[in-house]
């Protein structure tokens, strides 16, 4: 079986954001970047449903030559090979879903994993807009995925509860956390993946349809005030929410 | 600009959502700042009240119906909403960010090639033109943007648009009939966690982090909670050490909350769990160190023991 895992190259949840000089984007200077937590999820359930059913599992990452890090750390968990997009771009969503899909379409997987969400504009829809472009079923944040022939029996989280998902293949599941533990890459699995080749591709792209007006911070929420250090504040920490702020 | 706005209204168990009511709302102020309509639509079997969206604005929904759409299922929702869609001839699709219209909303955005901005805050209208702010970088930044393409569909945050006054008119419900249903995506079960309030949904949180120490002081938390009629929640230490579900998780990879009021309670107030709180309107901290940094974003905050505090908050509370 042939499954895709889509892979994105963001900054570290620790760091802090700063709005660049064009007051468009952030500014890189002094920012880590990691792997998109969410996307680890869905390389540990490519592995593990490569090693279930047998096959291969194609890294995929568009972006700079930096995304090259995460699409190694891939490697190293174990996927078999890996594409990289490139471009230097700031593309929208559509434009991206477009250039993955495109490329999806040749490598004509059965299964596509990615994460629910990428931790930098926090879109949350990449997985339904490939699923779509490619006509393929989705099922969105994931915390269960199960593989019966053809058939998909997958949860998926609701506001206060879960779905239980029947689908087929070939599908895009979107990993939530809870799905699975990833793995930690091994020190072997680190040395294959240095003589990994990553193929690189250049992407013809169409126009964004969304443009930024605006990046900017939101107003900095001031500290209140601190009312007391033990029970005896409570009485007022109560008075203080039904009279002044009026919220219970 | 906009010659029609749709309106896509949620059900679950035959009950509208409190955050479609919101889009409602928010999509009516938009028609009437450009001059232009908006209708509604909205997919299910049996749908109580549903006239009552005239309430917010909105004077027309489609009922599209069937036995088998009671239950959301991403193929048959998806299908129905384009087809209603694209007869509309509408340029503006509003949908509320939630588990269904984060599903729906790129899906309509493929079908119809148009521009989509998800999880806005802000949806005004400048120029003629809409503007949305959304949240990036899990809140640490904010971008404002336009759509460049004829037409655009929006997702509104939940608990982000009020509601504010309601008239009492009732709304023409126009319903459909619908004859065949895809299901190659179909739901065979749904597990609600009874009597609970989701974190997302809820105008009053309580939180504990790793400051409670144990599981089983949570249930301080939940007595708190469930005196103020609120949503229990979590930061990811507590989940992570599995004395909480994950559903519970507030935060950059938990769930983004903007409450009329969190209270947290032995939470430090690490930047990933500012992400997902920062937004409540009100913020209490309970917090026996007074330099935490969840200090620095509360309103009000107690620097003391969550182990007296809470217990003499509870006995407060059930003064009323
Ligand atoms: C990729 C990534 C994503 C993350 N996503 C999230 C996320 O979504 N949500 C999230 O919450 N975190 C997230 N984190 C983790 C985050 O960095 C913090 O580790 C976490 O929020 C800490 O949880 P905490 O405040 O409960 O615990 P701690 O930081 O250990 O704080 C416990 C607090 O309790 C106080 N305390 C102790 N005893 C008492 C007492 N008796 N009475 C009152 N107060 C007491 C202490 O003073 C302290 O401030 C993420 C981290 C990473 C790397
Ligand atoms: N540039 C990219 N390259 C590869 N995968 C991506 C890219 N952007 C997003 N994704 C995938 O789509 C998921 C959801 O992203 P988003 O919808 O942007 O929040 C991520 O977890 C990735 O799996």
């Amino acid at each position: 079986m042939k499954i895709v895992v889509c892979v994105n190259h963001v900054p570290d949840t620790a760091t802090k954001i700063n709005i660049a000089s064009d007051k468009k984007s952030i500014d890189n200077t002094g920012v880590t970047f990691v792997i998109n937590p969410y996307d680890e999820f869905a390389i540990e359930e490519a592995l593990k449903t490569k090693e279930i059913f047998g096959g291969e599992v194609v890294a995929l990452s568009l972006g700079t030559e930096a995304n090259k890090e995460t699409i190694k750390k891939t490697l190293a968990m174990g996927a078999d090979s890996a594409v990289l997009l490139r471009t230097d771009l700031e593309l929208d969503s559509l434009v991206v879903a477009r250039a993955l899909a495109n490329e999806i379409k040749n490598i004509e997987p059965e299964l596509v994993f990615m994460g629910k969400q990428s931790v930098d504009y926090d879109s949350s829809i990449m997985g339904q807009l490939v699923a779509n472009i490619l006509d393929y079923n989705i099922v969105s944040t994931a915390t269960s995925f199960n593989l019966d022939g053809n058939k998909i029996i997958a949860e998926r989280e609701i506001e206060g509860g879960k779905e239980t998902i029947e689908t087929s293949l070939p599908a895009v599941i979107t990993a939530q956390k809870g799905l699975n533990e990833p793995r930690y890459a091994s020190l072997k699995g680190i040395m294959v993946a240095k003589r990994k080749v990553i193929e690189e591709k250049e992407i013809k792209v169409a126009e964004n349809t969304v443009t930024i007006v605006e990046m900017k911070k939101p107003i900095a929420k001031e500290a209140g005030k601190i009312i007391g250090d033990d029970a005896s504040a409570v009485p007022e920490l109560v008075r203080l929410l039904k009279e002044e702020a009026k919220v219970i | 600009m906009a010659n029609k706005i749709i309106a896509f209204v949620e059900q679950r168990d035959g009950e509208i959502k409190k955050s479609s009511l919101e889009v409602l709302k928010q999509g009516a102020v938009i028609a009437t700042d450009t001059n232009t309509s908006i209708e509604a639509v909205i997919i299910g079997n049996e749908i109580n009240n549903l006239d009552d969206i005239g309430k917010y604005g909105v004077s027309k929904i489609t009922h599209l119906k069937n036995s088998e759409l009671a239950n959301y299922s991403v193929s048959a929702y998806t299908a129905l909403l384009l087809s209603f869609a694209e007869e509309s001839e509408a340029n503006i699709f509003l949908f509320a960010n939630t588990a269904m219209g984060n599903d729906l909303a790129p899906a309509l955005a493929i079908k119809l090639n148009c521009g989509i901005v998800v999880d806005c805050i802000e949806l005004e209208v400048e120029d003629n033109q809409l503007v949305a702010t959304r949240p990036v970088y899990a809140g640490k930044a904010l971008t404002v943007v336009k759509s460049n393409s004829e037409k655009t569909i929006f997702t509104l945050r939940p608990n982000v648009f009020t509601i504010g006054n309601i008239s009492d008119e009732r709304a023409e419900v126009i319903v459909k009939d619908i004859a065949e249903v895809n299901l190659t995506n179909k739901v065979i079960s749904v597990a609600k966690v009874e009597g609970k309030l989701d974190v997302t949904e809820a105008d009053i949180i309580v939180s504990g982090g790793r400051g409670l120490k144990a599981p089983e002081n949570f249930g301080m938390i939940e007595e708190v909670a469930s005196l103020l009629g609120a949503a229990t929640g979590a930061s990811r230490a507590a989940v992570d050490a599995g004395w909480r579900p994950h559903s519970e998780q507030v935060g950059q990879t938990g769930k983004t909350v903007s409450p009329n009021l969190y209270i947290a309670v032995g939470i430090s107030g690490a930047i990933q769990h500012l992400a997902g709180m920062q937004s409540s309107k009100y913020i209490v901290a309970i917090n026996k160190d007074k330099d935490a940094p969840i200090f620095g974003v509360a309103d009000y905050g107690i620097a003391g023991d969550a182990f007296e505090i809470v217990p003499a908050l509870i006995e407060e509370l059930k003064k009323k």
